[in-house]
C-alpha cells in the first residue's frame, strides 16, 4: 500500500481554480473541478514558458478532455495525464491526489 | 535595353495613380518614371479636403510620401510647373528652367476652378476651393469675416457652404439656376434640399446673377444681382464649377475640344504622338469626368496602353451619393428623366424629409435612373439594377417604397454578375471581393486593408459587407462567430442574454445555454460581461475561476511568474508625498521600478506572497488599484493644460482625472486607453487612443477608435464643441455601446473597422438615438459608475482570498526558479534568454510586457 501525505484542507481550493504545493521537493499544481467536486494533481512546471505557472491558469475541457490553460501562452494541459495536447513532447508529469475527509493528500 | 522614360506632368489625384499602377506592374523595371507638380507637395487626397476643417491635417491628407517615391526610383519635383512641351525633341521645360526629355509624356493637370467674369472678382476676400492653400486661405479670410457667400448651388458648392459653416460664418449660397444640385436632381430633390439645408440655417438663394461686386455698408462687399436684388457678405467663395487645365496642350499644339479638354481616344492618347491625357484634363467622347472614380480609371487605361496591354477606356458612370451639410443625397444615371419615353415614379413624405424618384424605362423593365434625397439606402440596389441591366423583380413602385411590413424589397446580390462593381472609388468588383474572401478574408475589416474597397468614400459599406457573406455562404464557410465550442452564441447575444434574462453567473448561464465546463476563451470573455454589465467583485467565489490569472492575483504576470505592480495615477497627476511612498515600496521590496507610457509606476519582479504586503502600503498612502491586469480602462493620459500651460485652451488634467475616476473599474471586452489634449498641438497623442479629447476655443473635440500598438489607427473625429456635460454623455453612451456589441478580445479600433455603417451609423446611435437605447446606456455605465470599489482594498479585508497569495499552500518557501542580475543600478533586471526572445518572436501574445 502506498502513503499518502497532507497537503491542504479542501476548503482552500476555491472552485475550478488552482493552488501550488511544495511535495518531496516539487512544485505540484492541485485543481478543484467545480462540476465533479474532484481533485487533479499535475506539476506546476510550465515546460514551454518554463516557469511554475500551471497553478495559476484557468481550468475547462477541450473537446471533452479536462484541461488547465497556462496563464504564459495558453497551451492546454491534461489534468488526468498531464499531457499538453498542443505539443505531445512537453508534457508534464501528473500526480496521484485524492481528497480524505476534508484533507487533500498527494501520494507520496 | 535601356529604361523607357515616362513623364508625369501634375502629381494629383490621378498622376498618382498612374505611377502607383505602374510600380505595381510586374514590368515596372523596364521603366523609369519622373513627375512634376505646380503645388508645393506630393498628390493629396482632393475628395476628402472638406475634411481638413473637421480637424484632419495635411499629414493625413497625403496620398504619397517621399520616401515611397524615392523607394521605388520615381524622381519628383514639386513646386515647378512644366511649361513647354517639345514634340520634336521630345523634352519638356520647367518654369524654373529645368529640361527632362522623355519617351511617353502624361498629362495628369487636373481642372481649376471657373470663376464667372464679374467684375470685382479679384478683390482679396474672393477665394476658391481646390488646394489646400486654398483652405488655408479660407481658415485666414474667416477669422476676419462674420458673412461668407458661395457663389454655385452644385456638389462642390454645398461642401464649401459647410465648411463655411464649420468656419463659424453666417453662410449664404447663391445659385444662378432654379434648383440646387441642378445637374444630379430633379425639381423635387433640389426642392427638399435647399428645405433641409435652410433648416440648419444657411440660406439659399436661387436664379441669381451676379452682376458686380463692389464695397459694402454693413459687411466688406456688395454683391448686386441681376434681379435688382443684392447681399452683403465678407467673403465670397467661388465654385461655379471647373474647367480642364488644358494650356499645355492649347499652346503645344494638342487637340483641345471646342469648350476646352485634352481629346483623348479610348486608350488616353492624345493627338500628339506618345502624349497622353488622364484625368480631369481629359476630353472623352465629348466629356469631361469631374469625378475621381474615372480618372483613376483612364490612369489603368493608360497604364495597359504602354505596357502593352488591351484595356480601353468606356467611360463612367456618374452616380453618386454623398452626405451635403449632414443631409443625404444620391443620384443615379438619368436623374432627370431626360430619356425619351420613360417613365418615372415619385415618392415623397414631408413630414420624415424624405424624396425618391425612380426613373425606369419605356417598357417598365429596368431602372435607369433615380433620385434619392434624405433616405439614401436604396442606392446601392438600384445603382447595381442600371449598371447590371438587371430586369426589376416586380413592381417598380416597390423599389423606392417605405416596405411597410419591414421586408425591404432587395435585390440580392447574387443576382449581380461578377463584373459588377461594388465600391467605384477603387473600382473593386463583386468578383475581387469574393476572390478577396476566398483568399482568407472573413471579415469587413479584411476586405477593406485586402481590397481597398470602402476606404474611399465609404458608400459601398453595406453592399460589400453583402457581397462578403454572399461569397462566404457560397464556400460553404458557415460563418461561425459563436464564442467556443461550449457556446454556440456570439459574443453579443450572449451579452444581451446575460442582460436581458438576469443571469448573474457563469454556471446559471452554462446551465441554460452552454454545455460541458466551459474554457479559457469563454471563462474570461463571460466573466468580463457580467463584471460590465454588474460590477460584482471579481474575486468572488463564483466568479474567480473565470478570471484569467492577472484578475486573479490583481497584478500582471511577468514571463517568470512572478508580477508587477501598478497603482492608478488618475491623469498623470500625483503628489511630491506620494511619489516617496512610491519610491519607498519600490526600494524596500526591491522592485525593478519603470515609468510606463500611461503616466504611471510600474513596479516588476513582485512574488506572489509580496503582493498583499506591497499594497498594503500603497492603500495606506492612498493608492487605488489602477486595472493594468484587467480588460479594462487603463490610463487617461493628459498634457498639462490651461493651468499651466501658455497655449492650454481649456483644463485638460482636469478633464483627465475627471474621465478616469468615472471610467475606472470597468470591464471591457478589450483594454480601453484615453487621452485629453489641451489643445490642438495634441501633446497627450489623444487621437491614437480609444477615448481621444482635445480643447478648441469652443469646447471638446472627441475623437473615437484610435490605436497605437501593432496596428495603429487613427481616430475618428466624432463630435465638436461640446461641454463637459455632453462629453461625458457620450462617452458614456460609446463605452457602453462598444462593451455589449463589441467581438472578445477586440478592440475599439477593429470594432469600429467591421462595424456596418462605420461612423455614421455610431454616429446615429450615439447622438441621434436612432435605436432608442441611449438612456439604458447611460444608466447602465451610471450603475457601473455607482458600484465601483477598489478591488486591492476589498481583498486586503479579506483574509480568505489573502491566502491565494502564496506560491505554495503548504510551505512558506517561495518559487526557486527566479533569477536575477543587477542592471542599470536596479535590483532586479532579467535578461530574455534566446529561447525567450524567439518565442516572442513567432507572435505569441505576452499580455504582460506592456507598461501601461
Ligand atoms: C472640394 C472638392 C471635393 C471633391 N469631392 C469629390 C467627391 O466626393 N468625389 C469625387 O469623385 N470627386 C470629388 N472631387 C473631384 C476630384 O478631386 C477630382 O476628380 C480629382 O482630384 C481629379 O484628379 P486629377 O489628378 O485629374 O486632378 P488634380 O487632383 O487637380 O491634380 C492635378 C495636379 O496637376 C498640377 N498641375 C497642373 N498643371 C501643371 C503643370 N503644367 N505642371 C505641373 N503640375 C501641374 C495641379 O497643380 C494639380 O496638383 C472633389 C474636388 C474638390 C476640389
Amino acid at each position: 500500500m502506498s502513503e499518502w501525505k497532507d497537503i491542504c484542507k479542501l476548503t482552500d481550493l476555491a472552485a475550478n481554480t488552482g493552488v501550488c504545493a511544495l511535495h518531496n521537493g516539487e512544485q505540484v499544481a492541485i485543481f478543484l473541478d467545480g462540476k465533479e467536486q474532484k481533485v487533479h494533481a499535475i506539476s506546476n512546471f510550465d515546460p514551454i514558458g518554463k516557469a511554475n505557472v500551471l497553478s495559476r491558469g484557468i481550468i475547462g475541457d477541450i473537446k471533452g478532455r479536462l484541461v488547465v490553460a497556462s496563464p504564459l501562452y495558453k497551451q492546454h494541459f491534461c489534468l488526468e495525464t498531464g499531457e499538453c495536447l498542443e505539443e505531445p513532447e512537453n508534457s508534464v508529469k501528473a500526480y496521484q491526489v485524492r481528497v480524505e475527509g476534508d484533507v487533500v493528500q498527494l501520494q507520496a | 535595353m535601356s529604361k523607357q522614360k515616362i513623364i508625369v506632368v501634375g502629381n494629383g489625384m490621378v498622376g498618382h495613380k498612374f505611377i502607383e499602377n505602374m510600380i505595381e506592374h510586374p514590368d515596372y523595371d523596364q521603366y523609369e518614371v519622373v513627375t512634376f507638380s505646380e503645388e508645393p507637395r506630393l498628390a493629396y487626397d482632393r475628395v476628402q479636403l472638406s475634411y481638413y476643417f473637421a480637424g484632419k491635417t495635411v499629414d493625413e491628407l497625403m496620398l504619397t510620401s517621399p520616401d515611397y517615391y524615392d523607394e521605388n526610383g520615381v524622381r519628383f519635383i514639386v513646386s515647378d510647373k512644366v511649361v513647354n512641351i517639345d514634340h520634336a525633341n521630345k523634352k519638356v521645360v520647367t518654369e524654373s528652367g529645368r529640361e527632362e526629355s522623355y519617351d511617353k509624356l502624361i498629362l495628369a493637370t487636373g481642372s481649376y476652378p471657373f470663376v464667372p467674369p464679374i467684375p470685382g472678382k479679384d478683390q482679396e476676400h474672393c477665394l476658391v476651393y481646390r488646394t489646400i492653400e486654398d483652405l488655408e486661405g479660407m481658415t485666414a479670410s474667416a477669422k476676419v469675416s462674420k458673412v461668407g457667400v458661395v457663389v454655385g448651388g452644385g456638389l462642390l458648392g454645398l461642401e464649401a457652404a459647410n465648411a463655411l459653416k464649420n468656419l463659424g460664418l453666417e453662410t449664404h449660397v447663391v445659385e444662378f439656376a432654379p434648383r440646387l444640385m441642378a445637374v444630379q436632381l430633379d425639381e423635387g430633390g433640389g426642392q427638399l434640399l435647399r428645405s433641409k439645408i435652410e433648416e440648419l440655417g444657411v440660406s439659399v438663394h436661387t436664379e441669381k446673377n451676379t452682376t458686380e461686386i463692389v464695397a459694402g455698408e454693413t459687411c466688406r462687399y456688395r454683391m448686386n444681382f441681376a434681379d435688382g436684388s443684392h447681399i452683403e457678405t465678407d467673403m465670397i467663395l467661388f465654385s461655379a464649377g471647373i474647367r480642364p487645365q488644358d494650356e499645355l496642350a492649347r499652346q503645344f499644339d494638342i487637340e483641345i475640344g471646342p469648350r476646352g479638354g485634352i481629346v483623348i481616344d479610348n486608350y488616353c492618347q492624345t493627338s500628339a504622338k506618345d502624349v497622353y491625357a488622364i484625368g480631369e484634363c481629359a476630353l472623352w467622347d465629348g466629356k469631361i469626368f469631374g469625378l475621381v472614380a474615372p480618372g483613376y480609371n483612364m490612369a489603368k487605361v493608360a497604364v495597359s496602353h504602354i505596357t502593352g496591354g488591351g484595356l480601353a477606356f468606356e467611360g463612367a458612370d456618374m452616380s453618386t451619393k454623398l452626405k451635403l451639410l449632414g443631409v443625404d443625397v444620391a443620384s443615379i444615371g438619368d436623374a432627370q428623366a431626360r430619356t425619351p419615353g420613360c417613365l418615372s415614379y415619385t415618392y415623397a413624405d414631408g413630414h420624415a424629409g424624405v424624396y425618391k424618384r425612380l426613373v425606369v424605362s419605356a417598357d417598365n423593365k429596368k431602372v435607369i435612373g433615380a433620385v434619392l434625397v434624405g433616405d439614401v439606402e436604396a442606392y446601392g440596389n438600384l445603382l447595381q439594377m442600371m449598371l447590371g441591366d438587371i430586369e426589376i423583380p416586380g413592381s417598380p413602385e416597390a423599389l423606392i417604397l417605405p416596405s411597410i411590413d419591414g421586408a425591404a424589397p432587395a435585390l440580392g446580390v447574387d443576382a449581380l454578375p461578377d463584373s459588377a462593381q461594388i465600391c467605384s472609388c477603387h473600382d473593386v468588383t463583386k468578383g475581387d471581393i469574393f476572390e478577396a474572401v476566398k483568399g482568407g478574408c472573413t471579415d469587413l475589416a479584411g476586405i477593406k486593408s485586402c481590397t481597398k474597397a470602402v476606404t474611399g468614400c465609404g458608400g459601398c459599406a453595406a453592399m460589400t459587407t453583402q457581397v462578403m457573406n454572399a461569397a462566404l455562404t457560397e464556400m460553404g464557410v458557415e460563418v461561425d462567430d459563436s464564442l467556443c465550442e461550449h457556446f454556440s452564441y456570439t459574443r453579443q447575444e450572449i451579452f444581451d442574454i446575460i442582460r436581458v434574462k438576469g443571469i448573474k453567473s457563469f454556471d446559471e448561464l452554462l446551465e441554460s445555454y452552454g454545455q460541458g465546463r466551459g474554457c479559457e476563451i469563454c471563462k474570461p470573455a463571460i466573466g468580463s460581461m457580467l463584471a460590465t454589465h454588474w460590477n460584482e467583485y471579481v474575486l468572488d467565489d463564483k466568479h474567480i475561476g473565470l478570471q484569467d490569472t492577472n484578475d486573479v492575483f490583481l497584478a500582471n504576470m511577468q514571463r517568470d511568474g512572478t508580477y508587477s505592480v501598478v497603482p492608478r495615477i488618475a491623469g498623470g497627476e500625483i503628489t511630491p508625498e506620494q511619489l516617496i511612498v512610491l519610491g519607498e515600496v519600490g526600494r524596500d521590496f526591491g522592485l525593478y521600478t519603470k515609468i510606463t507610457g500611461g503616466q504611471r509606476i510600474d513596479f516588476f519582479g513582485a512574488q506572489l506572497h509580496e503582493l498583499p504586503p506591497i499594497w498594503e502600503r500603497l492603500v495606506e498612502a492612498g493608492f487605488e488599484t489602477g486595472h493594468a491586469y484587467g480588460k479594462s480602462l487603463r490610463t487617461v493620459k493628459s498634457c498639462v493644460g490651461s493651468t499651466w500651460c501658455r497655449y492650454g485652451m481649456l483644463d485638460s488634467v482636469s478633464m483627465a482625472v475627471n474621465l478616469e475616476m468615472r471610467y475606472k473599474g470597468l470591464r471591457s471586452p478589450h483594454k480601453l486607453k484615453m487621452a485629453v489634449s489641451g489643445c490642438t498641438r495634441e501633446c497627450a497623442e489623444a487621437q491614437g487612443k480609444d477615448v481621444g479629447v482635445i480643447a478648441t476655443d469652443k469646447g471638446w473635440n472627441l475623437y473615437l477608435c484610435g490605436n497605437g500598438g501593432m496596428k495603429p489607427r487613427h481616430a475618428d473625429l466624432f463630435a465638436q464643441d461640446l461641454d463637459d456635460e455632453t462629453l461625458l454623455k457620450y462617452i458614456d453612451r460609446f463605452l457602453m455601446f462598444y462593451c455589449r456589441t463589441a467581438d472578445k478580445l477586440q478592440r475599439t479600433s477593429v470594432w469600429m473597422d467591421n462595424l456596418e455603417g462605420g461612423l455614421e451609423y455610431l454616429h446615429e446611435v450615439i447622438v441621434e438615438d436612432k435605436l432608442g437605447i441611449c438612456e439604458e446606456l447611460e444608466a447602465d455605465m451610471q450603475r457601473v459608475i455607482d458600484t465601483y470599489e477598489c478591488e486591492w482594498k476589498k481583498t486586503l479585508n479579506s483574509p480568505e482570498r489573502l491566502k491565494r497569495f502564496a506560491h505554495f499552500i503548504n510551505s512558506d518557501l517561495t518559487d526557486d526558479n527566479l533569477a536575477y542580475v543587477e542592471m542599470r543600478g536596479q535590483a532586479k533586471g532579467r535578461i530574455a534568454t534566446d529561447e525567450e526572445r524567439q518565442k516572442q518572436a513567432k507572435g505569441v501574445e505576452i499580455e504582460t510586457v506592456e507598461l501601461v
